[in-house]
């Protein structure tokens, strides 16, 4: 038995790397964030730290990690504590099930899709108790916001994944991603035969997905002209730091989910190179979507916001499920 | 040993989490606190069900209660008076209530649970367990499935109801 089988040392080894993973992407997400919010504004971005600032991370990782976490007086110490740990904590679950390529994967376990909405789900929780435990009033009318931003957008989210799971007919991410390997054709964004309504879908998911983190033109939680930091105000130091990380984690699992389901996962459109290259290509293609409409749209307003979701999105993620099911019962009845 | 050693540590650990949060829900100072410990409770039960290999149940509890109905509690905790809740103080009469009430279902739990200790555990979920479950509740239990909607349906048309300007729960609105 070698050693690479023994549980824990495992799990351990698990628990290292998709920490290191996530905090290696937190820290050149936010360079790659700057440099091309750089880019769009017609400015450098950071140059100081390094050669074309690419030790700016490190540098405020340090600075993060040496500032001093105050609780403010008044506030609720133990959630206050607790928040940021509850915003990372079920990001590292959810890495488990993301299939990176053929072998690259913690956990192949059958109900992976449903475990990565589970555990991002908690996500919210963490983010409104962080908000109401400051005792801020921008961070609670931000853990409001939250609230009724994420109740809104879970609903159209989880309507496009039972589209996707009534073409795929399992939960499994590996078995999804095998399905969709016969080339760029069968990948199911572009699988019109199944459902003409596919990139569609895929839209009302991306947008539903950048709601779900958060990220601007839906940032209401953090909205900084208008609630200086909202939930995060009186977070300091690390305490902000893990918020932060939490936050980019969840749209690096986000992509992997949309890369996953709509874009062939690991799936090669030309053949050469291993797939998990391929994988992280479409990811990071997918992460810089989400950069590029950062700095491109304004945000939103709240009602507006909420509009979008009620009057748009959950509509027309119900008639593409109608729509989904019609188009596969329809060869079953002759 | 090595594999059932293991087995026994995790269960004992997320056995222990459950009653030691559920015991915070009731005994917890802040509501918040007490909404925060049910959802730690789900989640230590989900792990339970997941060492029983019930993976779907798992995930479903987490996704449904922690993530949705406990936000929901802790929204509605966040708009009360949380002063006035902290500061009342819960007598002997309410623990002796208590234990009356909790007493009885505890022994009632122990008597329905015994003749099913010592038989190595509940038999595997199949393998495809959410096929297994999607074909059950559309066949067998189709009919208390659409019961449980309709009351869900009956409960949220009573809310909007109760809160629409000038409706029954409207303090302002009420002539």
């Amino acid at each position: 038995m070698s050693f690479l089988e023994i549980e824990p040392f495992r799990i351990a080894l698990y628990v290292v790397g998709a920490l290191a993973f996530v905090g290696a992407n937190a820290a050149y997400l936010v360079w790659v964030e700057r440099k091309a919010a750089g880019r769009f504004q017609r400015r450098a971005g950071p140059t100081e730290v390094g050669p074309a600032g690419l030790l700016q991370p490190v540098a405020d990782a340090i600075k993060l990690m040496s500032k001093q976490i105050i609780v403010p007086p008044g506030s609720d110490a133990l959630l206050f504590r607790i928040a940021p740990v509850m915003v990372m904590a079920p990001a590292l679950m959810c890495f488990a099930t993301i299939p990176f390529s053929d072998s690259i994967v913690a956990r192949n376990i059958d109900v992976g899709l449903l475990m990565i909405f589970a555990f991002g789900s908690i996500n919210v929780m963490a983010v409104m108790l962080g908000g109401w435990a400051s005792r801020n009033k921008y961070a609670i009318i931000s853990a409001a916001r939250v609230v009724s931003q994420n109740v809104a957008y879970e609903i159209p989210m989880l309507l496009t994944v039972i589209t996707m799971l009534m073409v795929a007919g399992t939960l499994n991410l590996h078995e999804i991603v095998k399905q969709q390997e016969a080339g760029f054709w069968a990948w199911n964004i572009f699988r019109l035969g199944t459902n003409p309504l596919m990139p569609v879908t895929f839209v009302i998911f991306f947008t539903c997905m950048l709601a779900e983190t958060n990220r601007a033109p839906f940032d209401m939680a953090e909205a900084e002209s208008e609630l200086v930091a909202g939930a995060y105000t009186e977070y300091s130091g690390m305490g902000f730091g893990v918020f932060f990380m939490g936050e980019y984690a969840n749209i690096v699992i986000g992509c992997a989910v949309a890369t996953v389901l709509f874009l062939g996962g690991w799936g090669s459109p030309v053949g050469f190179l291993p797939g998990v290259w391929w994988f992280l290509a479409k990811m990071y293609f997918l992460i810089f979507t989400v950069i590029w409409i950062r700095w491109t749209f304004p945000r939103t307003q709240f009602y507006g916001l909420l509009n979008l979701s009620w009057k748009i999105l959950i509509p027309f993620s119900l008639a593409t499920l109608v729509l989904t099911s019609i188009v596969m019962k329809i060869p079953r009845m002759f | 040993m090595g594999e059932t050693f293991l087995e026994w540590a995790v269960f004992w650990t997320l056995a222990a989490g459950a009653v030691a949060s559920a015991l915070m829900v009731v005994a917890g100072r802040s509501p918040v606190t007490c909404a925060l410990s049910l959802a730690c409770s789900m989640i230590f039960g989900a792990g339970l069900m997941v060492q029983m290999r019930a993976y779907f149940i798992a995930a479903i509890q987490v996704l449904v209660y922690a993530g949705a109905v406990i936000v929901l509690f802790l929204f509605i905790v966040m708009l009360m008076d949380l002063k006035a809740e902290a500061m009342r103080r819960r007598g002997g009469v309410a623990l002796l209530a208590g234990l009356a009430v909790c007493g009885p279902l505890a022994l009632a739990g122990w008597r329905a649970m015994a003749p099913l200790s010592g038989g190595g555990g509940p038999p595997p979920a199949p393998p495809d367990e959410v096929q297994h479950i999607g074909r059950l509740l559309f066949t067998d239990y189709v009919l208390p499935l659409e019961i449980t909607g309709v009351l869900l349906l009956v409960a949220m048309v009573g809310a909007v109801l109760l809160c629409r300007p000038g409706g029954a729960g409207d303090q302002e609105g009420r002539p």
